[in-house]
């Protein structure tokens, strides 16, 4: 979904790049309260790893790839403001060294798919892995589920940037039809990917994944203290 | 399984992503893509600024074959995503911690 330059004109792209800079800007803050013993080593790998996958774009239908955007799945695996952080990485990296995304689209590129993602994906995660049963076997099934949701998601905020500042003259009904028809596809692939790692992770070290501090404990678990208190 | 383990594991499984598995990826356009050559916003596509560098679009330039330019290319972005994650988070810890010192030092009682 990396957009390139020329899709979107100036004052949005630059409108684009003010949101993504607060974002960004916002997410250094939280992130300095989420990087604890746990998910600091991991933080690094997670941005590793979501650049890895980035790369492994599936087929969707009709002559149509899609690949992993990720937000989500760095959200539940090393928190929020720490996985936007790592997405916004990956798409500095892309664009700056293998000029993939626009240089002036950065801002639209990382306010879609790392802040979109991670503003959708991570608190519907959360509300699932609540809803859903207490075994832990679920909390990869939210993680997919929310992660899937939030690919469409993120190309409906594309397709605000596109109604504010498209150079083109298309239809807005058609450019949001067809962007969230086709992302909802990429969606599947994005929840099946973020669900097996996550389920991959948690098997190994239920302890390194964010979204476990959240899960109901199961009846005999032990009323451990979830959050960190630093003031 | 240790934590260290773990990293390593997950460091060597993007490693074989990006150098080795990227090569057999999907080649057609990406929703984005796609969507803007179906319905015309691509005519207004611009080259990107950089197009001239040497690992643009996931190649190493002056390496001839293609699954070892694109898995060199997938290398050095791992490795490059890897120390600027790392250094951001090193930073961003570093900051909590001076913080954590000056309270510690301004407040009466402090905690280990």
């Amino acid at each position: 979904m990396h957009a390139p330059d020329g899709f979107i004109d100036a004052p949005v792209s630059i409108a684009a790049g003010v949101v993504a800079a607060g974002g960004l800007a916002l997410c250094l803050r939280g992130a300095r309260r989420e990087l604890d013993d746990r998910t600091a080593p991991l933080a690094g790998l997670v941005a590793v790893y979501v650049f890895a996958v980035q790369m492994l774009n599936f087929p969707v239908a009709g002559g149509t790839s899609g690949h992993l955007l990720g937000g989500t799945l760095a959200a539940v695996l090393v928190g929020p403001y720490t996985g936007a952080l790592c997405v916004a990485v990956v798409l500095l990296v892309q664009g700056l060294l293998f000029a993939d995304g626009g240089l002036t689209a950065l801002g639209v590129n990382i306010t879609d798919m790392s802040l979109a993602t991670v503003l959708v994906g991570f608190p519907l995660a959360l509300l699932l892995v609540r809803a859903l049963p207490r075994a832990k076997g679920w909390l990869p099934v939210a993680a997919g589920i929310a992660a899937g949701i939030s690919v469409p998601a993120a190309s409906l905020v594309f397709v605000g940037f596109y109604a504010l500042g498209g150079t083109t003259d298309v239809s807005l009904t058609t450019v949001a039809a067809a962007m969230v028809g086709v992302h909802v596809l990429i969606g599947i692939g994005e929840g099946l990917i973020t669900a097996m790692t996550v389920a991959a992770i948690l098997s190994a070290r239920p302890d390194l994944v964010y979204l476990n501090r959240f899960r109901k404990r199961e009846a005999a678990a032990v009323p451990a203290a979830p959050m960190v208190q630093e003031v | 399984m240790r934590t260290r383990n773990l990293l390593i594991g997950l460091f060597l499984v993007s490693l074989l992503f990006a150098g080795v598995v990227s090569y057999y990826a999907s080649s057609s356009p990406d929703g984005l893509e796609k969507v803007s050559q179906d319905h015309g916003i691509a005519a207004n596509a611009k080259n990107h600024d950089l197009d001239g560098s040497p690992l643009a679009g996931y190649g190493v330039s002056g390496v001839g074959n293609a699954r070892l330019s694109g898995g060199l290319a997938g290398v050095i972005g791992v490795a490059v995503v890897f120390l600027a994650a790392s250094s951001l988070v090193l930073v961003t810890r570093r900051r909590k911690s001076n913080q954590a010192t000056d309270e510690t030092v301004s407040s009466s009682a402090p905690r280990p």
